[in-house]
């Protein structure tokens, strides 16, 4: 990695009175102007960017929509119509901050595909993964109670269910869901909680993902060879190169957000929302954001009791463990090889994995009954066989691809020149 | 292990396929008609004759049933009404108010930033006056009916930008009353529509017929006509910044376009000297 | 980066890249107005922005507080000591010489008829009660000029509504208002 010592000189009098004082310019500099890079990351390596500049918008956004929202039953419903309707931009923020939930999950889940396909989470990064993974759940549970607040038929029934998971457990579970309830169905005292919570929440994303660039920051990226930084000639420092890419990807991340904000406003939130809650009727189809069916799916997915364990706790627990192995993951992969790109087998399965996600997916979105059910269980089994079968037997039994000997030497070779020679000296790397 | 996924794939295929025909039962039993519409489109814009004639229909035929809550008569100088006339318009509608000085409620003409009254004082009056199934508000009815489109319908449907899913589901139901089929049951005091999202019958009788509504236009007076008119009203109702959203979104998307070309020109020029 | 090495000349590429920063700066610039405007009155507000107020049952001596805009408005039908007792005022004596009469050109005096409702309706007084100096309501028929007393820092108006003792520095403003019959008010 980088050397320790930092470069920031501060030129001016008011730069060294300040710098002497309260280093903060220091800090920036050192962590994103002269950062070094590696020199051959990709625009897969840009959605670190990208959800930084989601996490200010949904945050920007739902600051000035709660200066409108009330929260409180009775009114709820109107005064999110009455921001459509009469606030001036009140349209535009609120369709920025409702769709600006879709495309945070785009692009988390892109992120976390591409740690997935280059072996991101594995030593020294493991604590830098588990951060990404509460932030996951922090968002997913920032994302839920949100969409509770507009208290339209989804709102209400979402929660319903959803709280409704506690009572799974059994002894507990009720107490539980009373207690997040504040009461025995969801009512005035969940919104108000789940409004205070919604507001709390992203900051406390906030509060993560500065540990989660600390982290970041400790052991310096990975990139897509997998091999780790060796010299200086790796890397690159990150202003201007990894910033002009990442304004680059977000112009264009940007550019696909306006289009649904603008042009397909709705087509990501579901149209029973636009029904105000109605305690005593359940739309015919509950279905969560897209962001969750395949979640959803797994949930549903476990039709039949494991034992002592009845279908309901089971497929609370499966839904539950889905993520949570995500907690393990560092330690599940046996493999000495990080990147995807010199694990052909991995490659295979983990393009699978994706393909299974988005079958899963389209599967939450479907009535739980028939041929789904089975479609569902399949996808499960996969889903967790992946995590736990696969990754751990295969780091044993495959033979990964020849790795280069440095980053230079790998973006020298794919420019058609022979880096090979002048880094042969570099001892094997198979572990990184 | 790749034979038993080769074994496992097209077994999943096949049941995908086969889940298409297993669950026929589904409603609507027809697919909604696509209607040409004037604000269908990136450009799209609501054609303010028909949005007129669509609140003619919804005053004349619908408003004894529908409430129409969230709408403010000051909003309908978007449909190119004067002040005037709206004044008028909302002249013929009584609004509760108060307590006055005595502490009394008391009704008064509608003015301008009044909302449409509602026909009944609410919900269990209105399920109450109607065998149970309270009329929906017309609001949101718009954005608030969406007939699955299906895979990979939908996904083409961001790239052609379908947004119209209410207005034709609304437009199908009005023109879609018929006789039920031969063996085909229809509850008392229900309506056969093979077009209603949520079953085969509905409890609304057809409400519209030929010549229901007097339009001054020279609009044909036909049924076909009112249901494109109101359904055409009822989005404009449902989402009142259309024509404000997509003007700015062409900006916006110009600026964007402008913007990431000059960043990756920027991009460009800062990588040229190095290999990456 | 901001010149080409050596010669010290801007090139194609530092046009390049101001280019683009200015778009940035652009772009943020109007990114922000959105989260900036949805702070002023939204369209309901501004709707309410006039109301109708029915003044026939108020008999000279009575006074009336409605609401508008989130403020309180007086409207007093005065009786004729009232009147008279503001007219015999000159206008040296007065501590803000302007009307502050919304309906009267800017300039005009604070004279008994510029700050009523006008000729034929000399008896009507409109004025916002919120007083000048901190905005809070003063109370009628008192104070040593017999017209409004704020009691929180003590400025008494007379009965022209007229700034005459205490720290509030102008009269108490008369908003837009116009005889719609002779029984109804339009405020706003």
């Amino acid at each position: 990695m980088s050397s320790d010592h930092s470069t920031y000189q501060p030129t001016s009098g008011v730069g060294k009175w300040i710098d002497s004082r309260l280093p903060l310019p220091r800090l920036v500099h050192d962590s994103f102007v002269s950062y070094p890079v590696p020199r051959n990351l990709n625009y897969a390596y840009t959605f670190g960017g990208i959800l930084m500049v989601m996490l200010v918008v949904q945050i920007l956004t739902g600051i000035v929509l709660a200066m409108h929202y009330a929260a409180d039953t009775a009114i709820a419903f109107e005064s999110v119509e009455k921001i459509m309707r009469d606030v001036n931009s009140g349209w535009l923020l609120r369709y920025m901050h409702a769709n600006g939930a879709s495309f945070f999950f785009v692009a988390v889940y892109l992120h976390i595909a591409r740690g997935m396909y280059y072996g991101s989470y594995k030593a020294p990064r493991e604590v830098l993964w588990i951060l990404g993974v509460v932030i996951l759940l922090l968002m997913m549970a920032t994302a839920f109670m949100g969409y509770v607040l507009p208290w339209g038929q989804m709102s209400f029934w979402g929660a319903t269910v959803i709280t409704g998971f506690f009572t799974a457990f059994p002894g507990i579970g009720e107490p539980i869901q009373q207690l997040l309830l504040g009461g025995f169905a969801v009512d005035n005292p969940t919104l108000n909680r789940f409004f205070s919570l919604h507001y709390l929440l992203p900051f406390m994303i906030a509060g993560v993902v500065i540990l989660h660039v600390w982290a970041l920051h400790v052991t310096g990226q990975t990139n897509p060879t997998g091999v780790e930084v060796k010299t200086k000639t790796d890397t690159v420092p990150f202003t201007p190169y990894a910033t002009v890419k990442d304004a680059l990807a977000i112009s264009i991340f940007l550019m696909v957000f306006a289009y649904f904000i603008f042009f397909m406003p709705n087509f990501l939130g579901h149209a029973d929302n636009y029904i105000p809650a109605d305690p005593l009727k359940t739309p015919a189809h509950i279905v969560p954001e897209w962001y969750f069916l395949p979640f959803y799916a797994i949930l549903r997915a476990i039709t039949f009791n494991i034992g002592p364990i009845d279908s309901k706790l089971g497929g609370v627990l499966a839904m539950f463990g889905s993520i949570a192995v995500l907690f393990v993951l560092p330690w599940l992969d046996t493999s000495k090889v990080r990147s995807a790109v010199y694990r052909p087998w991995y490659k295979l399965f983990f393009w699978i994995f994706v393909a299974n996600a988005i079958f899963l997916g389209w599967l939450g979105a479907k009535p739980a009954e028939g041929a789904y059910t089975i479609m569902a269980q399949i996808g499960t089994l996969y889903y967790f066989g992946f995590f736990l079968v696969i990754l751990p037997v295969l780091g044993l039994i495959e033979t990964p691809k020849r790795l280069p000997n440095s980053i230079t030497e790998a973006v020298l070779a794919k420019k058609g020149g022979s880096g090979g020679a002048a880094t042969a000296a570099a001892s094997s790397e198979n572990r990184g | 292990m790749n034979k038993l996924l080769a074994s496992i794939v097209p077994a999943a295929m096949a049941l995908v396929i086969g889940a298409g025909y297993a669950f026929a039962a589904s409603y609507p039993i027809n697919k909604p008609h696509e209607v040409d519409w004037s604000f269908a489109g990136p450009f799209g814009t609501y054609d303010k004759g028909q949005l007129q004639r669509g609140l003619k229909i919804y005053v004349e035929a619908c408003s004894a049933c529908h409430s129409m809550d969230l709408v403010a008569f000051r909003t309908l100088e978007d449909l190119g009404y004067s002040e005037g006339q709206l004044k008028t318009l909302a002249a013929n509608y009584e609004v509760e108010d108060g307590p006055n000085d005595e502490g009394e409620m008391f009704t008064r003409t509608a003015v301008l930033s009044d909302y449409f009254p509602s026909p009944f004082p609410n919900q269990e009056a209105a399920a109450y006056a109607n065998n149970g199934a309270a009329p929906p508000d017309f609001s949101l009815l718009a954005k608030a009916r969406y007939v699955e489109r299906g895979f990979p319908q939908f996904v083409f449907d961001i790239f052609t930008g379908y947004n119209e899913s209410g207005p034709n589901y609304i437009y199908s139901l009005l023109t879609g009353y018929q006789e039920p089929p031969a063996g085909v049951e229809v509850p008392e005091g229900t309506y056969y529509n093979p077009y209603f999202i949520a079953g085969p019958a509905l409890a609304m009788a057809p409400p519209l017929s030929d010549g229901l509504v007097t339009y001054d236009d020279g609009t044909p007076e036909t049924v076909e006509q009112y249901a494109k008119d109101v359904a055409a009203f009822m989005m404009w109702a449902a989402e009142p910044h259309m024509e404000e959203r997509k003007q700015t979104g062409f900006m916006v998307i110009i600026f964007l376009a402008i913007f990431a070309s000059l960043m990756f020109l920027t991009k460009k020029s800062v990588f040229a000297s190095k290999e990456h | 980066m901001t010149q080409s090495e050596g010669t010290g000349e801007p090139t194609r590429r530092d046009f390049l890249y101001i280019a683009t920063g200015m778009a940035g700066v652009v772009g943020a610039a109007s990114f922000a107005w959105p989260f900036i405007d949805q702070m002023n009155p939204d369209a309901s507000t501004l709707a309410l922005a006039s109301i109708e107020v029915n003044v026939e049952s108020l008999e000279p001596g009575m006074s009336l507080t409605v609401k508008w805009r989130g403020k309180p408005v007086f409207i007093r039908n005065r009786t004729e000591e009232e009147v008279a007792e503001a007219r015999a005022v000159a206008l040296e004596e007065l501590k803000d010489p302007i009307a502050r009469n919304a309906n009267n050109a800017d300039a005009a005096l604070a004279t008994d008829l510029e700050r009523s409702a006008g000729e034929g309706k000399e008896n009507w007084i409109v004025m916002i009660g919120s007083c000048t100096h901190l905005g809070c309501v003063p109370l009628g028929q008192a104070g040593e000029f017999g017209g409004w007393f704020c009691p929180c820092h003590g400025s008494h108006y007379d009965t022209a509504g007229r700034i005459r003792k205490g720290p509030a520095p102008t009269n108490l403003p008369v908003p837009p208002f116009t005889f719609v019959s002779d029984s109804v008010i339009k405020i706003g």
